[in-house]
């Protein structure tokens, strides 16, 4: 029997980005559909009734909601195909949870404070962002990949957020890479991946989105 | 006595610690539940969550897991033979259980809190209701989840009944202190059935 499967996501998003990436590691054909955020469709809000966001995979007609919980779905359904996004032990699979968490909690939130915030915030704003991107740098340490030896679960959910990067560096006024070296050369290593530079959006896209969003909100 | 090979950092009020608690004894594992004192946090809990330094924290061979979620599913996973699954097994049902209770944690608990917390009555007031809707919702959800039967999980306690059921005392406490009623058996039957209403 054929797999009907769709994501619902727009181009900007961190977090259809990991799904894009889970979904094209696995090799699954899949119909994407791009979300107007200002203008839901019927199906977004049918599928995601409770948060309306995307992203939404929809397999076989049934929705799957939130990033996270997506990968994991697709790992589960489709494990028979290689590689596995999550590791098979499950201490190793707590810690990467864990981390998939911290990310989650830390990175989106300390992003969006970057190009959100008033001016004499802004030090501040990106100081934490940097702390957060050390703590990560810190579990990372040598290893090649977050997971270790090859492209993961942490990987898969952080990677994203790279390329956002320029866009928080333009309206921050600073400069990342001499500050966590160690984090954009994993970032790097990432992109090599043809999976992974193919599904990262344009950064220059990402920042004429930010400067639209930063126009709607009033911000200057 | 033999010491265990498997600890739990907690304090016994708090509802995140009940919930590896409750897993552990659906997985029939015995542990040492080692108190912490939260104004004087212990060398090992410091030791075991540097990024958050909170419990709960599960230490098994001596390898800490932290969040007490992401402890729930290692439980789950690491005794897989021991009683019932806690999580479903179909991977669609898995996706479901996981978003009810991402729900919880990430959208129902901070309102719960803030009525917990509320002080007068027009507070009290205005963080009822979205308390209240959220158990609406969940009403809903366990409907689906439940198909019809005791609990989210079905006949047994499942990954959303211990997300949400950890809740019961503190909603207890909420109702007595702020003089509301959350648990409605009219209102949202189900849930309050399952939480022993």
């Amino acid at each position: 029997m054929g797999d009907e499967v769709v994501l619902l996501d727009t181009f900007v998003s961190v977090f259809g980005m990991r799904v894009r990436i889970a979904l094209a590691e696995k090799g699954i054909q899949y119909e994407y559909k791009e979300e107007d955020l200002m203008n839901k469709s019927h199906l977004l809000l049918q599928m995601n009734p409770i948060h309306k966001k995307i992203p939404v995979l929809i397999h076989n007609g049934k929705p799957i909601c939130e990033s996270l919980i997506i990968v994991e779905y697709i790992d589960e359904v489709w494990k028979d195909k290689s590689p596995p996004l999550m590791p098979s032990d499950p201490y190793k699979r707590a810690h990467a949870r864990f981390w998939a968490d911290y990310i989650g909690k830390k990175i989106y939130d300390g992003g969006k404070k970057i190009w959100t915030t008033k001016v004499e915030d802004q030090e501040a704003a990106n100081k934490e962002f940097i702390e957060c991107l050390k703590v990560l740098e810190g579990e990372l340490g040598d290893k090649p990949y977050f997971d270790g030896e090859s492209f993961g679960f942490v990987d898969l959910a952080l990677i994203p957020y790279y390329s956002w990067f320029p866009a928080y560096e333009k309206f921050g006024k600073f400069s990342i890479e001499p500050e966590c070296p160690k984090f954009v050369a994993w970032a790097k290593r990432c992109m090599q991946k043809e999976n992974v530079s193919k599904y990262l959006s344009d950064p220059d896209k990402i920042y004429d989105f930010v400067v639209m969003l930063r126009q709607r909100m009033g911000i200057a | 006595m033999a010491e265990n090979d498997v600890k739990l950092l907690g304090s016994w009020p708090s509802t995140f610690v009940m919930r590896p608690r409750i897993a552990l004894n659906v997985k029939s594992v015995c542990y040492d539940f080692l108190e912490e004192q939260l104004s004087s946090k212990s060398d090992l809990l410091l030791k075991s969550n540097p990024v958050y330094k909170k419990i709960p924290v599960l230490i098994h061979d001596g390898k800490s897991i932290c969040e007490s979620l992401n402890i729930v599913q290692y439980i789950d996973e690491k005794w897989t033979n021991s009683g019932p699954s806690i999580l479903p097994l179909d991977p669609y049902d898995r996706a479901i259980a996981r978003f009810w209770a991402c729900y919880i944690d990430d959208k129902w608990f901070p309102i719960f809190r803030s009525l917990a917390v509320a002080q007068g009555e027009d507070a009290i007031k205005a963080a009822l209701e979205p308390v209240f809707d959220g158990l609406v919702l969940l009403e809903d959800a366990f409907k689906n989840c439940g198909k019809g039967k005791k609990f989210f999980g079905g006949d047994k306690i499942g990954y959303v009944d211990i997300a949400l059921g950890c809740f019961l005392g503190w909603m207890r406490v909420t109702e007595k202190m702020n003089n509301v009623t959350l648990l409605d058996e009219a209102k949202i039957p189900v849930v309050s059935v399952g939480c022993g209403v």
